[in-house]
C-alpha cells in the first residue's frame, strides 16, 4: 500500500535548483573570493537574521514540495493481483503533517481561536428551534462548557510558549558549546554572545531564533484543537492555506527570477560584447517587450496557455498536475517578459569589460569568442545577477498577488496570497467584517518579503564593491579596542 | 605656520584598522615649500586630507594635533571648519578632470569661492575672477570665464583648479601630486606656475608626490615617508646630495637614467608593509640592505642632528653611523650580465605606413561618415633582441600602434599599411597562420590591475594562452613549463593556486608577463608597463625585462612617456605626436643631439634631479 510519488513540474525544478544551491556552496568554499563576500553577508546582522527566517520558509516550502498520490484500500470483491488505485487528490508531506488541520473543517467563517461559528444559524436547543450562533465542529469541540474556553487557550498558549523558550535556550547553549574553542570554554563563549563580541553576529541570530520560536510554539500547541487564524467562508483553517501559498510563492519567487536569466544574460553578452548590430537587435528587442505594459503581455500569454491546458485534458492524471502546470508556465511567462531589467544591466557592465586588458590579452592568444565570454566576460557579471536575483524575489512575490488579484494568477484551486487577497475583497466589504484571512495573507507575505528585501541588502552590500565604499562604518568602537 | 604634531589617522578596512598615519610631525612655514614625497600606500595623501579634515567615512584621527598659527584645526566645529577649508588652507588634487564641477561654468565656480572667503561680491569677485584666470595663464580670461569644463584641456582645467583655490587667498596651499595626471609639457609649465605664485603670494605650500625629480626643482626641504611615518627630513640640496636613510639611497639609485644602461638597477626587494600589522622594529628592515641585528627589535626614532632629522638606527648614539653613509652603491651596479643570445641584429619587425583610422559613427542610420586618424603615416623597424621605444605624450598614437601591431585592432579600426614580421605581412594573416603570428606577438599592458581576469587563478591565467596557441603541449607539458616560467619572473610556485587579488602591482605585472612569455614570442609589446607602479617596483621590473631580454633573445617595442625609462632600456627611439612620427633614431643620438622642436621641448621638460649623488 505504498503511495504513488508524484512529481510535480514545480518539484523538478525546486529539486534542480537546491542541487545547484549545493553545488554554489562547494563552489564558494573552494573559492576564497566569494567566501569573504558570503562572510561579509553572515556579519551583517539584517541580512544573517532575514536570512534565518528566509531559510525557514524555504524548509516549508521543500516539505510542501514532496508530493504523492495515497494508494485505495482495494475493494473487498476485487481479485488479487488487480493494480492499486491512487487517491485522486495529490498531497503532499506538509499535507501529511497538517492532515488534522485540513480535516478540521468548519461549515463557514469562524474567528480565530473561536469555538462558535461566526454566522448564526437556526438551531434547535432542547427541541426549540433559537438562532444562535453555532458551536464549531473541530474548533475548541473538546471544551465541555464554553466557559473554559479562556483557561484553555491560556494553557495551551503557555504551555506553547515555554517550549519555544525551551527550543530557544537549547539552540542558544548548542551555538555556545558549538563556539566553545575559540572562546574559552561554555560560559566564555555566552558571555562573548551576550555582549556581541563574535565575529559573526551570533546574538542577533539567536535573538530572531528565540522570537521564531516563541511564536511558533503557541502556534502548534494552539493549532490542533482550534483555528489560530480561523476559517474562510467554506471553513478551511486559514493557518494552513497561508502555510501553502507559502510555496506557491517561493516558488514564483525564485522559478520566475530564474527564467529570465537564461535569456538575460546570452542576450546581455552578447550585445555588449559584439556591439554593432547585435547589439541594435538585442536593444530593440528589449525596447520594445519594456514598451508594451506588462501585464496586458502576462494576461495574453497567460489566456494562451489556459486555453491550451484546457484542449489537453488527458495530459493530467490530477488536478493539482494541472494547475501546478499553470504556475510553472505562469513562471516562464514572468521570465520570457522580464528579463529585460537585467540584460540591460549586463549589457552595459559588458561593454566595460571587453575594453579592459584582460579580455584583450585573451585576445591576443588568438583565444574564440565564446570561449571569452564564457570565461572572462560570465564570470565577472555573476555579481549583478545575484544582486538582481535576489532584489527580484521580492518583486515577484508581489506580482504574484497582483497577478492572481487581477484573475491572470496561478490557477483559483491553487492556495496564494493573490488568491487570499482577492478574496478578502468582498471579506472586507461585508459587515461583521472578516478580517483574519486578509491578515493572515499580509502578516505572511511581510514576513517573506521583508525577509528577502534586508537579505537582498545584504548580498548586495557584499557584492557591489560601490555600494561598499558608501556604507558608514563603526570606527570608533573599534579603534578604541587595539589602541586601549 | 602649519604644525602637525604627533598625528595618527587610523582606517577601518576589512583586513583589521589600518594605521595610515603613525606619528607624524611636520612644520611648514608661510613662504616655504615643503615636499611629502613617499610611494603609493605610505599616508602622505591620507595626511593631507586629515589636514583638511576630509578623511574618508572609514577613516579617523586618533591621536595628535593640527596646529594653524597655533589655533588646533581638529578642535574646530565643522562650521567654523569650512572657513578654514579653502579660506586659510587650499588644496588642488590630483585629477583636474573630476575636481571641477562638468555642468557649471568655470567663472561661476571661482566666483563662488571668492565669495564664500573673501568680501568680493558681485561684480568684483567676477572681475577677480577674469584676473586670476590671467594670473594662471588662462588666455582670453574674460572669454574663457563662461566656458564649461568640457572645453578645457587637462592643463587648462588645472589652472583653473589652482585659480580657484588661490582666489580665497589661503595662507596655505596643499597639492596632491598637482601634475601626476598632465602630461611632461604640461606638467613643467603647471610646477613653473606654482613656483611663481607661490614666490608672489608668500604663501606655505606643502607639495605631495611621489615622483622625486618634481620635487628636486620645487620644494626648499623635503620630508620622505615610509608605511605610514616620515623617516627623513632635511632641505632638499642635502636630502638630494646625501641621503641619510637607506631607504632614500635606495630610492635615488633605483630611478632609471642613462648612467645605469646595461647594468641591473638598484632594486629594493619586497614590498611596503600591509600597516594593520603592529611592528616591533624598523618598518623598512626586511628590505634594507643595510639592516643588523638591532633592526628587528628596536623601533627608531626621528633623530635631530645638524638640522637634518632621520630615523634610522644607524644614526643613533652608538649605531654605525654616519660613517655608514658612503656605502659602496655600485655594488649591485654592475654585476655580471647574463650571456647575450645569438641572433641580435636580425630585422624582426617591418612597419612601413602604418595608419589607423576609428570610424566616428553620424547620423540617422549610424553610418561611418568620417574616421578619426590617430596614427598616420608610421614606420619603423625593430631588430630581434632589441628595444625600441616609442615615446609621447598622451594621445599621440603610441599605444594605438602597439595594439595594431598585436592586431587587438581588427575589425575596431581601419588599418592601412604593412607590419612586416619575419617578412610577412601580420594584417593580412587569416586562420591558422594569424594564431601562428599572435604566438610571436605579445602584449604587457600598462594596469596590472585590469589586465588579470579577477575570477581565474594565476594558473589558468597562464595556461589559458598555451592552451590556445601550443596546443601540442600535453597537460604534463602544461604544468612543467608553467612552473619554469613563474621561476623564470622571480615568484613563488604557491603563486599559481592563488586569485590575482591577493598580489601587489609589482608582482601582478611579474604575472602578467610571465602570461606574454608562456608562449614563447618573439616580440614583446609592452605598453607602459612600469607607469602604475613605484620606483622601487619600477627597478624590480625594469631589471626582469632586462634579464630576460638576455636570455632569450626577446625583442621589446616599449611603448612610454618616461624619458628616464627610455634612457636606461631603449635602443632605438621613435618620438611620436598627434599620430605622426616626428624623430626617430638610436636612443643615445635622439636624446642627446634632437633635431625637432617638439623633442627639444619635451625633453626640457622633463623634470630632473638636480646635484645627486653621483650613481
Amino acid at each position: 500500500m505504498t503511495p504513488k510519488p508524484v512529481l510535480l513540474w514545480t518539484d523538478v525544478v525546486l529539486y534542480a535548483m537546491v542541487l545547484l544551491l549545493i553545488w554554489y556552496a562547494w563552489r564558494v568554499r573552494g573559492n576564497p573570493n566569494l567566501r569573504a563576500n558570503w562572510a561579509r553577508v553572515a556579519r551583517d546582522p539584517a541580512a544573517l537574521c532575514a536570512g534565518i527566517v528566509l531559510a525557514l520558509f524555504a524548509c516549508v516550502t521543500l516539505v510542501d514540495s514532496v508530493h504523492f498520490r495515497r494508494a485505495l484500500a482495494p475493494s473487498a470483491d476485487a481479485p488479487a493481483g488487480t493494480a492499486t488505485f491512487y487517491a485522486t487528490s495529490t498531497e503532499s508531506l506538509l499535507d501529511a503533517v497538517l492532515a488534522r488541520q485540513v480535516q478540521m473543517r468548519e461549515s463557514g467563517y469562524s474567528e480565530p481561536l473561536a469555538y462558535l461559528g461566526f454566522n448564526m444559524q437556526a438551531l434547535e436547543r432542547d427541541g426549540k428551534p433559537v438562532r444562535d450562533f453555532p458551536r464549531l465542529a473541530f474548533g475548541g469541540a473538546h471544551l465541555a462548557s464554553p466557559a473554559d474556553w479562556a483557561g484553555d487557550v491560556r494553557l495551551r498558549a503557555f504551555a506553547g510558549l515555554a517550549a519555544g523558550a525551551a527550543a530557544a535556550l537549547l539552540a542558544t547553549l548548542l551555538v555556545a558549546w558549538l563556539n566553545r574553542a575559540q572562546h574559552g570554554g561554555v560560559t566564555g563563549a555566552l558571555k562573548d554572545i551576550a555582549m556581541d563580541r563574535t565575529h559573526v553576529p551570533l546574538r542577533a541570530a539567536l535573538v530572531t531564533v528565540a522570537v521564531v520560536c516563541v511564536l511558533v510554539g503557541p502556534l502548534v500547541a494552539l493549532m490542533g484543537h482550534y483555528h489560530v487564524f480561523g476559517t474562510d467562508r467554506t471553513g478551511n483553517d486559514v493557518l494552513y492555506q497561508a502555510l501553502k501559498s507559502v510555496r506557491t510563492a517561493f516558488v514564483i519567487g525564485t522559478l520566475a527570477t530564474m527564467a529570465t536569466l537564461p535569456l538575460a544574460m546570452v542576450l546581455g553578452v552578447l550585445a555588449g560584447y559584439f556591439k554593432g548590430w547585435v547589439d541594435e537587435v538585442i536593444q530593440y528587442l528589449y525596447t520594445t517587450l519594456t514598451s508594451v505594459p506588462n501585464v496586458l503581455l502576462i494576461a495574453a500569454c497567460v489566456l494562451m496557455v489556459q486555453v491550451f491546458l484546457d484542449k489537453h485534458p488527458e495530459m493530467f492524471e490530477t488536478g493539482a498536475e494541472r494547475s501546478d502546470l499553470k504556475m510553472f508556465l505562469l513562471c516562464v511567462i514572468l521570465g520570457l517578459t522580464g528579463w529585460a531589467t537585467l540584460c540591460r544591466l549586463i549589457r552595459g557592465e559588458t561593454l566595460k569589460l571587453r575594453e579592459l586588458d584582460f579580455v584583450q590579452a585573451a585576445t591576443a592568444f588568438g583565444v574564440s569568442h565564446a570561449r571569452i565570454m564564457a570565461r572572462h566576460i560570465m564570470p565577472n557579471v555573476m555579481h549583478l545577477v545575484l544582486i538582481t536575483t535576489v532584489l527580484s524575489f521580492s518583486d515577484l512575490i508581489l506580482y504574484e498577488a497582483v497577478l492572481t488579484y487581477v484573475g491572470v494568477g496561478v490557477d483559483p484551486s491553487m492556495n496564494s496570497f493573490g488568491g487570499m487577497i482577492n478574496l478578502a475583497r468582498s471579506e472586507m466589504s461585508r459587515d461583521p467584517v472578516v478580517w483574519w484571512s486578509f491578515i493572515a495573507a499580509f502578516g505572511f507575505m511581510v514576513a517573506l518579503v521583508l525577509a528577502a528585501n534586508l537579505f537582498a541588502d545584504g548580498v548586495r552590500d557584499a557584492f557591489d564593491p560601490r555600494a561598499r565604499s558608501l556604507r558608514p562604518r563603526v570606527l570608533a568602537r573599534r579603534v578604541a579596542g587595539p589602541s586601549a | 605656520m602649519l604644525k602637525i604634531d604627533d598625528l595618527k589617522v587610523a582606517l577601518d578596512a576589512d583586513a583589521g584598522l589600518v594605521k595610515a598615519i603613525d606619528g607624524l610631525a611636520l612644520c611648514i612655514e608661510r613662504g616655504e615649500t615643503f615636499a611629502l614625497v613617499g610611494e603609493s600606500g605610505c599616508g602622505k595623501s591620507m595626511t593631507a586630507l586629515a589636514l583638511m579634515r576630509l578623511l574618508p567615512d572609514a577613516g579617523r584621527v586618533t591621536a595628535g594635533s593640527v596646529l594653524l598659527e597655533g589655533q588646533d584645526v581638529l578642535a574646530l566645529p565643522e562650521s567654523r571648519m569650512r572657513s578654514v577649508r579653502g579660506g586659510r588652507i587650499g588644496m588642488i588634487f590630483q585629477e583636474p578632470s573630476t575636481s571641477l564641477n562638468p555642468v557649471m561654468r568655470v567663472g561661476d565656480q571661482i566666483v563662488e569661492a571668492i565669495e564664500a572667503h573673501t568680501a568680493l561680491r558681485g561684480a568684483a569677485a567676477r572681475a577677480k575672477a577674469i584676473d586670476w584666470l590671467g594670473r594662471v595663464g588662462i588666455p582670453e580670461p574674460e572669454r574663457r570665464i563662461d566656458e564649461y569644463p568640457f572645453r578645457l584641456s587637462g592643463g587648462q582645467k588645472q589652472r583653473v583648479m589652482i585659480a580657484m583655490t588661490l582666489a580665497a587667498e589661503p595662507d596655505f596651499l596643499i597639492a596632491d601630486e598637482p601634475t601626476t595626471a598632465l602630461d611632461v609639457t604640461i606638467q613643467a609649465q603647471i610646477l613653473d606656475l606654482l613656483k611663481r605664485l607661490q614666490r608672489e603670494q608668500g604663501m606655505g605650500l606643502l607639495l605631495i608626490t611621489h615622483d622625486l625629480a618634481v620635487v628636486s626643482g620645487m620644494a626648499h626641504r623635503v620630508a620622505l615617508m615610509y608605511a605610514g611615518q616620515i623617516i627623513e627630513v632635511a632641505s632638499a640640496p642635502e636630502f638630494f646630495a646625501a641621503p641619510r636613510h637607506p631607504y632614500a639611497q635606495l630610492l635615488l639609485r633605483a630611478l632609471p637614467d642613462s648612467a645605469k644602461r646595461g647594468g641591473a638597477l638598484a632594486a629594493i626587494p619586497g614590498t611596503v608593509p600591509p600597516l594593520w600589522q603592529d611592528f616591533e622594529g624598523c618598518r623598512f628592515a626586511p628590505r634594507c640592505d643595510r639592516v643588523f641585528g638591532a633592526c628587528h627589535t628596536t623601533r627608531p626614532d626621528l633623530l635631530t642632528a645638524e638640522g637634518r632629522e632621520v630615523r634610522c638606527l644607524l644614526y643613533a648614539p652608538g649605531g654605525a653611523g654616519a660613517g655608514a653613509l658612503r656605502a659602496g652603491p655600485d655594488s649591485t651596479l654592475h654585476f655580471a650580465a647574463p650571456p647575450l643570445k645569438a641572433s641580435v641584429g636580425a630585422l624582426l619587425l617591418d612597419v612601413k605606413g602604418l595608419r589607423v583610422r576609428f570610424p566616428v559613427r553620424s547620423g540617422l542610420l549610424q553610418r561611418a561618415q568620417r574616421a578619426f586618424t590617430a596614427v598616420d603615416d608610421v614606420s619603423f623597424q625593430i631588430a630581434a633582441g632589441q628595444t625600441l621605444a616609442l615615446v609621447g605624450e598622451s594621445g599621440c598614437g603610441k599605444t594605438t600602434t602597439g595594439k595594431a601591431i598585436v592586431q587587438l585592432l581588427r575589425s575596431r579600426a581601419l588599418i592601412d599599411g604593412q607590419a612586416l614580421f619575419n617578412g610577412e605581412d601580420l594584417f593580412a594573416l587569416e586562420g591558422a597562420a594569424l594564431l601562428a603570428a599572435r604566438r610571436s606577438v605579445q602584449i604587457i599592458f600598462q594596469d596590472p590591475f585590469a589586465s588579470l581576469n579577477p575570477r581565474m587563478r594565476v594558473f589558468d591565467i597562464l595556461e589559458e594562452g598555451m592552451r590556445a596557441l601550443r596546443p601540442e603541449l600535453g597537460s604534463v607539458a602544461r604544468h612543467g613549463t608553467i612552473e619554469a616560467l613563474i621561476d623564470q619572473v622571480g615568484l613563488r610556485r604557491d603563486t599559481l593556486q592563488r586569485y590575482p587579488h591577493e598580489f601587489s602591482g609589482g608582482q601582478r605585472q611579474r604575472i602578467a608577463i610571465a602570461r606574454a612569455l608562456a608562449v614563447q614570442p618573439q616580440l614583446i609589446v609592452c605598453d607602459e608597463p612600469t607607469s602604475a607602479l613605484d620606483v622601487s617596483v619600477q627597478a624590480q621590473i625594469l631589471n626582469l625585462l632586462r634579464d630576460l631580454q638576455r636570455e632569450l633573445g626577446v625583442s621589446y617595442l616599449f611603448i612610454t612617456h618616461n624619458i628616464g625609462v627610455v634612457e636606461y632600456i631603449a635602443d632605438q627611439i621613435v618620438v611620436m605626436n598627434a599620430g605622426r612620427v616626428e624623430e626617430a633614431g638610436a636612443t643615445s643620438a635622439v636624446l642627446t643631439r634632437p633635431k625637432s622642436a617638439y623633442t627639444r621641448t619635451l625633453l626640457a621638460a622633463v623634470p630632473r634631479i638636480r646635484g645627486r649623488l653621483p650613481a
